[in-house]
């Protein structure tokens, strides 16, 4: 098959008009030179890290050497040692990475993409006064459990306590918040950086008995990347249209049918992007990871800094590290990139 | 008004849903917040001792805040507040002024609640404190930045560098430009990479001697040049280096909120003759405002924690040019000092949240108002 003869105009000219809106050649032609130098920017230190992984200590610390064959002569020194020396202390943490990644940024998308669309399409009024009693038996049981009460009986008490003046004096109270404040409320706890709550982190998961656990570093990251996904995702569904959802709704379709074959298949562009970060900060995270694990349950960020050692950084193997770690992300984001087009659907909104 | 709260009620009453969708993402954030929030407000309170086979908590009221923000590590978090020079009162008088505008301006159109104009009034407040403590330690002679200037620096910047880049790399990348599919990949690489091993890739970048840009130094003649022990310079290789790592992140998340756009109504527009900047203008740039006001958000609060690149390309230094709160907080934590970091922490999220909620109240409901 030869495409020349399926699209002549495309192989003959890149940069010609398609449809109005589209820019005119020279314009295009600076798109093109403008995305081109950014892509130098961002590719420059990658390839500097995959030129550093065929290096020699030796040839790192004389550099700077660009190009190997013809500056340096590569060796595949620092790909074995992280490769075969150390096989099995990288493929744990790989392995830990993956799952932790895929897992946690899986379940924070769906959990945040219902509750995103639930402060969308519904509208919350918690009220002050409930909250307040809520964070009233909190302190009761803190206190009661500093004074020695066992826990579970602590926490029993201030749970019941809570359900009962909720019940009865709970109702009298009129002042109450809405859709916004629970939205601000979950981003708040994003604030706090990261090496405040390690510790509480730490002695949290002692006490349940999750420390070096992949199951302890899961709930972690979907607890941090929900308000995420809850923010992004939200300005997301706002902006559908919503006769879709109406007439599906008179139709009789139940709230969960509509999100799942109506608001997910057309957000399909938001849910990718939204997807692929939480992925990241799941994937990247470090200060908790290090705090909370300690050998089976290590993930490969720790590795990367392991590096800095004694002896100073070994770039090489770092460089090793840096480059095997992102290159799942990188494939996953080259097949998920496609769904970040046009939403397919849009047409059909418009009836 | 958001379309959102307004247009339901009738519809779809039953109740099942309405609470099944969100209890699970309240459960799981308040069961990992709430404890390490109640128990890091008790450390920023008391004192640490260790010693064998155990630790001991004193409390010690608001020591920890107090020597922070008036005592003997004022100067390291808030810094050396001196007259400042000539420009820094043209900054300030600037700055004021341009306060006390928007503020009457609110006062005159009559349409706030006498709590709205106090929620501004503070805000106001908050911001010429601010903007004084900036131009005293930055813009005057022996004035040096604290941790708070600093960080406060790095967010300005960063978020300034990272929204235009990203924005204008989205708009050129949904043009039918060649190559696209491969620069939208490739766009996102920086943020794939663990923060930690983007800060030790710039360490291999910058070394002016075995870095790959070192033929550019000695061809600037910059050879025996350290930029590591200029204090701006130090700072600006900081923010680079942050921009370089989240442009990647504003620039997805407009991507798909540019490509879910309707092109129907800009088709219209440019058939009826509208030109592209109008279009940009009164078409795209209102349906992406919403999104636009959210990653600020976001990266408003991710910026203010900004640790580690300041501190393997600098250690915080030179001296604590490029100190953040959360490089002091680590620092103190790493000297096991941890009553003192929680309480840096603390403010951090104090301050913080001061400006998120006047950011949420005061300046995104005008994006998204037209949404």
């Amino acid at each position: 098959m030869n495409p020349a003869q399926i699209r002549p105009h495309r192989r003959l000219n890149p940069f010609r008009r398609r449809s109005p809106l589209d820019l005119h050649p020279l314009a295009k032609l600076g798109a093109f030179a403008l995305l081109c130098g950014w892509a130098l920017v961002v590719l420059l230190p990658i390839y500097w890290l995959f030129v550093t992984s065929f290096k020699t200590p030796y040839q790192v610390d004389k550099g700077p050497f660009y190009i190997p064959f013809v500056d340096f002569q590569p060796t595949l020194d620092a790909w074995r040692y992280i490769l075969v020396e150390l096989g099995n202390d990288t493929l744990r943490p790989y392995v830990n990475t993956v799952i932790v990644g895929l897992s946690s940024a899986a379940i924070a998308l769906v959990l945040g993409s219902f509750a995103a669309y639930a402060l969308v399409r519904f509208t919350y009024s918690p009220r002050l006064g409930i909250i307040g009693l809520f964070v009233g038996c909190l302190a009761f049981a803190l206190v009661a459990m500093t004074l020695g009460a066992p826990v579970l009986i602590a926490l029993t008490a201030a749970i019941g306590v809570f359900v009962i003046l909720a019940q009865t004096i709970g109702r009298r109270f009129r002042r109450s918040l809405g859709n916004s404040d629970i939205a601000f409320w979950m981003i708040s706890q994003r604030i706090l950086p990261p090496i405040a709550v390690v510790i509480p982190m730490y002695v949290l998961f002692q006490q349940i008995g999750l420390l070096d656990s992949l199951v302890a570093l899961i709930v972690t990251y979907v607890a941090t990347n929900l308000p995420i996904v809850v923010w992004l995702m939200r300005d997301y569904f706002a902006a559908l249209p919503i006769e879709l959802e109406e007439s599906a709704s008179v139709d009789g379709a139940s709230a969960y049918r509509i999100v799942r074959s109506i608001v997910l298949p057309i957000s399909v562009p938001g849910l990718v992007a939204t997807f692929l970060i939480v992925l990241i900060f799941a994937w990247n995270e470090f200060l908790i990871a290090l705090v909370l694990t300690s050998a089976n349950a290590q993930t490969m960020p720790l590795q990367v800094a392991a590096q800095n050692a004694t002896r100073g950084p070994q770039w090489w193997a770092m460089s090793v590290l840096i480059l095997i770690m992102i290159t799942p992300v990188v494939v996953m984001a080259i097949l998920l990139e496609r769904y970040i087009t046009r939403g397919i659907l849009v047409g059909s909104l418009k009836g | 008004m958001r379309r959102a709260t307004t247009s339901l009620g009738a519809w779809r009453s039953d109740g099942a849903a309405r609470w099944v969708f969100i209890w699970p993402t309240v459960i799981v954030i308040l069961f990992l917040s709430i404890f390490p929030l109640i128990a890091s407000v008790a450390l920023s309170v008391s004192k640490l001792a260790f010693h064998k086979g155990g630790i001991d908590l004193t409390f010690i009221g608001f020591n920890n805040y107090t020597s922070l923000l008036f005592g003997s590590e004022q100067s390291h978090l808030l810094g050396l507040v001196k007259t400042p020079t000539l420009l820094g009162w043209l900054i300030f008088a600037l700055g004021v002024g341009a306060t006390i505008w928007a503020f009457s301006r609110s006062v005159r159109s009559g349409e706030r609640t006498s709590g709205g104009l106090a929620l501004r009034f503070m805000a106001g407040v908050g911001f010429i404190g601010l903007l004084w403590l900036f131009v005293g330690t930055t813009a005057s002679v022996g004035g040096r930045p604290g941790a708070l200037i600093v960080t406060l620096i790095f967010v300005g910047a960063g978020i300034a560098l990272q929204v235009l880049l990203g924005l204008g790399l989205a708009i050129l990348c949904v043009q039918a430009v060649p190559w696209r599919r491969f620069f939208r990949v490739a766009f996102l690489i920086p943020l794939t990479i663990t923060p930690v091993g983007v800060g030790y890739m710039f360490l291999m970048m910058t070394d002016t001697s075995k870095g790959p840009l070192e033929p550019i130094w000695v061809g600037l003649g910059l050879r025996n040049w350290s930029w590591v022990t200029d204090p701006w310079a130090a700072r600006i290789a900081v923010i680079i280096g942050d921009t370089w790592q989240w442009t990647p992140f504003v620039f997805i998340i407009l991507l798909a909120a540019l490509e879910s756009l309707d092109q129907e109504v800009r088709e219209a527009a440019v058939v009826d003759g509208a030109s592209r900047w109008q279009t940009f203008r009164t078409i795209t740039m209102p349906a992406i405002l919403p999104v636009l006001s959210t990653i600020v958000l976001i990266r408003l609060i991710e910026g203010f924690k900004i640790i580690d690149m300041p501190n393997i390309l600098l250690g915080g230094g030179p001296g604590t040019a490029t100190q953040s709160l959360s490089l002091q907080a680590y620092i103190d934590w790493n000297t096991l000092n941890l009553g003192r970091s929680a309480a840096v922490a603390y403010l951090l999220l104090i301050l913080v949240t001061l400006i998120a909620t006047a950011y949420v109240s005061l300046v995104r409901p005008r994006a998204t108002e037209n949404a």
